[in-house]
């Protein structure tokens, strides 16, 4: 029997544009590929290959500075065509070319005990698709500690979030990853799932979680299961990592196919897509904006967490969607605050929207919709996050870098993502989710 | 007309720009641009689609729902004029343009006086200018009685933007509600002028309207006032010519007092449009409304011929003075009140309790709003330090019984 979390608080975003349905299979092979060593935080990369180095699928191109192990592989095997630096000569991403053969670095997977599981996982890459709590980055290598928990999320909440689990088609894999993942940890192994669809696995304990986005977030299923503790580590990772995790140990290889949606008002006709990770984002936009490219803003993932990126660009960890709305599609507009349109969405009823049917779908475009502010409508941010976490305080205790109360007040707690939703409702219009983020990595530097 | 207001700010940006002839008035053209023409910028990092709520909105919303009790005021203003000079029953437009007449100017004033400041404080800071004074500066005028002097609202305006919000670092930043502050600045530096029995109804003509003498058993004081003065015997609250007050006179507001805090009724108008918004916090006007009536009930369970406010039943204290205006449009005002939800029900209740207990047993104040409000601004972060740090205490307990179950 499975245990229940009802969240309360949270909304649930209607966008225009979603995707439904079966995922088509790539028409083209792209020849492309790239990895972002930004989309893994918590990672001070260093290059493993050269411009011109041959390298197999899953073979890594760049490690970690502190703990050489920890890896960031190719999805696919080719050659090493460029490596783009940006400011200060820091990598921003390292680009592959597609021989379209399959070489697949293999793995020793014989052995099953914690030291090699590591160590196996490490080297595939497929550690560096796990986040850890506290800091939201990836487990610490220098760390060599094993978590209290692991949470796997096994659902997306995002909006227009991708429709399609890699989980309906792979329990074998799941469970078999699951099985690998309880060797990592004193404690249990979560699994937070919809009602629609449960898995349960015999080394797992599963829990439904109900209500709006952003029950999806792994930090809101533990915060309303087991919240970490100062001094606690708990690694967290979604249900498509671990399905990769049973095959690489079943076979041997990391599969990095992937699912993505493209979605989003821009978009002529949503759909799904088997594709592999990090693939560029023209193969699967061709012909199939409504809008010239310049005037879109094109985002690897989703609305609210999302990256955003160039028509030339590619698909950013995690993997999951692609996601177009317009940049800005009605020129500065007159007197916006004293609108009376209903197609203007707030969370508040200070708009109409409130008068739309709840699964009423709205039109967003990149707009601010005003300006930054001091903090005034005091206590906003609690509406949407489901956290025992007084956020405004923790915002401010972040903001005036005082690390004793952001400790007391929970930062160990919360990752960027989880405040989200607390930046869109904004009227103050504050970068939340930057500010979460470089008071995570000030407390990192400052503890360690 | 949207095209030609667009072309003329596009044509005159050059001169505000930092080395155009009126450079030093950016802050103001920003301003104008950002009031007429919502800002197109597009966000940059975080989320990528925001809500269409924001300060401004926010604030106009309040502005609105302050219009009923406003427009209600005006009229009020030329109603007990019209009643001071022995006209029974005033026409309605004759009462509210004499209303108009009186109250516009301190409006005015107000505004140019506050926004003003706020322009120049932009100006320096290099900030974009900051909506909150668009509430404040409706909100000056309706608490003052309507024999106020502009100039002495001018000043203290001036005085309460300056240092009350300005050197705190502006909106959003101010420990005490401004326009609170402006009033409580007038009540002490001018008492003569806000309190008494000669400054809550108009004693003159405006351009020639409401002309006449006052009548014979005309007396200016409000109903706390006379029941401030009162001095044994029964209580019996009368209107300016000497009628006894109804319940529903009080409720509905035709009784002698400042500009817009007469009406009860239109204030729960105003209520209504800011807790549908949800731009006021529930929670707070509940707690202000059930702690003023919980001490006035407590006060009338003990009547006292000393303290003839006991003597007032809890329903017609509610209704009396500024005590509703408070609840509804004061303490809710997010900035100086308790930012934590538990701490909003804490902070409601004492604002109320403070209220009645300064009007009922403090007999040198016959109206104890504006003075409980702003003693609970003082005490708001303190309620919220208290909440929180119980989170805080929850949290270290979660930790500690951790460490020991390892």
């Amino acid at each position: 029997m499975s245990n229940i979390v009802r969240i309360r608080k949270g909304l649930d975003l209607c966008l225009v544009g979603g995707a439904s349905g079966e995922a088509v299979d790539c028409v083209s092979v792209p020849t492309r590929f790239a990895v972002f060593p930004d989309d893994y935080c918590g990672i001070m990369p260093k290059l493993a290959k050269k411009e011109g180095d041959v390298v197999n699928a899953g073979e890594r191109v760049l490690f970690d500075k502190r703990n050489e192990d920890v890896s960031i592989v190719s999805p696919v095997a080719g050659v090493v065509k460029k490596v783009v630096r940006g400011e200060r000569r820091k990598i921003v991403r390292v680009e592959i070319e597609a021989d379209g053969s399959d070489r697949h670095e293999m793995f020793d997977v014989a052995s099953d005990d914690a030291d090699a599981v590591v160590s196996v996982l490490r080297r595939s890459g497929l550690w560096a698709y796990m986040r850890q709590r506290p800091y939201d980055i990836v487990p610490d290598a220098g760390y060599d500690k094993l978590p209290r928990d692991i949470f796997i999320t096994a659902f997306d909440s995002a909006p227009l979030a991708n429709p399609y689990t890699l989980l309906n088609k792979d329990t074998a894999l799941f469970e078999k990853g699951v099985g690998i993942l309880v060797k990592l940890t004193r404690g249990k192994v979560y699994v937070c799932c919809r009602q629609e669809e449960v898995v349960e696995t015999p080394y797992s304990e599963t829990y439904i979680v109900e209500g709006p986005h952003p029950a999806g977030n792994a930090g809101i299923q533990i915060a309303n299961i087991k919240p970490v503790n100062k001094g606690e580590t708990v690694w967290t990772l979604d249900a498509d990592t671990v399905v990769r995790i049973g095959g690489l140990f079943a076979n041997g290889y990391v599969d990095f196919s992937c699912v993505t949606a493209v979605v989003g008002e821009c978009v002529k006709k949503p759909f799904l897509m088997k594709t592999t990770a990090g693939m560029p984002i023209a193969d699967l936009l061709k012909d199939n904006l409504t809008e010239p490219a310049e005037k879109c803003r094109i985002i690897s993932g989703n609305v609210l967490t999302g990256v955003k990126e160039n028509c030339d660009g590619y698909l950013h960890f995690p993997f999951r969607q692609i996601t177009v709305i317009p940049e800005n599609s009605h020129e500065s507009e007159f007197m916006g605050w004293a609108s009376l349109s209903a197609k203007k969405y707030s969370f508040s009823r200070c708009f109409f929207s409130w008068l739309g049917r709840k699964d009423k779908k709205y039109h967003f475009d990149a707009k601010i919709n005003g300006s930054e502010r001091a903090i005034i409508m005091a206590g906003e941010y609690d509406k949407v996050l489901p956290m025992d976490i007084y956020s405004e305080y923790l915002i401010k205790a972040i903001i005036a870098k005082d690390i004793d109360k952001m400790e007391q007040l929970g930062i160990y707690e919360v990752a960027p993502e989880d405040f989200a939703l607390c930046e869109f409702i904004d009227t103050s219009k504050l970068e939340l989710q930057k500010i979460v983020r470089e008071g995570l990595d000030y407390l990192r530097k400052e503890m360690n | 007309m949207k095209q030609l207001i667009k072309k003329y700010l596009e044509k005159i940006k050059p001169d505000f720009m930092p080395d155009g002839r009126l450079h030093s008035f950016k802050s103001v053209y920003d301003g104008f641009e950002s009031f007429l023409f919502t800002p197109d910028t597009t966000s940059r990092s975080g989320v990528h689609i925001h809500d269409s709520n924001d300060s401004k909105r926010t604030m106009i919303i309040v502005v609105i729902a302050l219009i009923p009790a406003l427009l209600f005021g005006m009229y009020n203003v030329g109603y007990q004029r019209y009643l001071s000079i022995g006209v029974e029953n005033p026409l309605f437009w004759n009462s509210f343009f004499y209303g108009f007449l009186a109250v516009l100017p301190k409006i005015v004033t107000s505004y140019v006086v506050g926004l003003g400041i706020e322009f120049a404080s932009a100006q320096i800071r290099k900030h974009e200018i900051q909506e909150g004074f668009l509430v404040s500066g409706i909100l000056i005028p309706m608490i003052c009685p309507v024999e106020t002097p502009v100039w002495m609202i001018a000043v203290a305006t001036a005085f309460s933007v300056i240092f009350v919000k300005e050197v705190f670092g502006g909106t959003g930043m101010n420990i005490f509600n401004v326009a609170l502050m402006t009033r409580a600045f007038l009540f002490f530096a001018y008492p003569s002028k806000m309190s008494g029995d000669n400054v809550f109804v108009a004693s003159d003509s405006i351009l020639g309207i409401g002309a006449g003498n006052v009548v014979n058993a005309y007396s200016g004081a409000t109903p706390l006032g006379q029941i401030a003065t009162h001095a044994g015997g029964d209580l019996h609250l009368t209107g300016i010519t000497g009628e006894p007050l109804t319940l529903w006179q009080e409720f509905l507001g035709l009784i002698p007092g400042s500009i817009g805090e007469t009406s009860t009724l239109f204030i729960l108008v105003g209520a209504a449009i800011l807790l549908f918004t949800g731009v006021a916090n529930w929670r707070i006007i509940l707690s202000v409304f059930v702690g003023g009536f919980v001490m006035c009930w407590i006060a009338n369970m003990f009547p006292s011929e000393a303290y003839p406010g006991s003597l007032i039943s809890p329903v017609e204290h509610l209704c009396l003075g500024g005590f509703a205006f408070a609840a509804v449009f004061m303490a809710t005002d997010p900035v100086t009140a308790a930012h934590t939800d538990t701490g909003r029900y804490i902070y409601g209740f004492l604002v109320g309790v403070m209220a009645m207990l300064i009007r009922i047993y403090n007999t040198g104040y016959p109206e104890g709003a504006m003075l409980a409000v702003l003693l609970m601004n003082a005490f708001a972060p303190l309620i919220d330090y208290c909440v929180v740090e119980s989170n805080v205490r929850r949290r270290m307990r979660r930790a500690k019984r951790a460490l020991k179950n390892e």
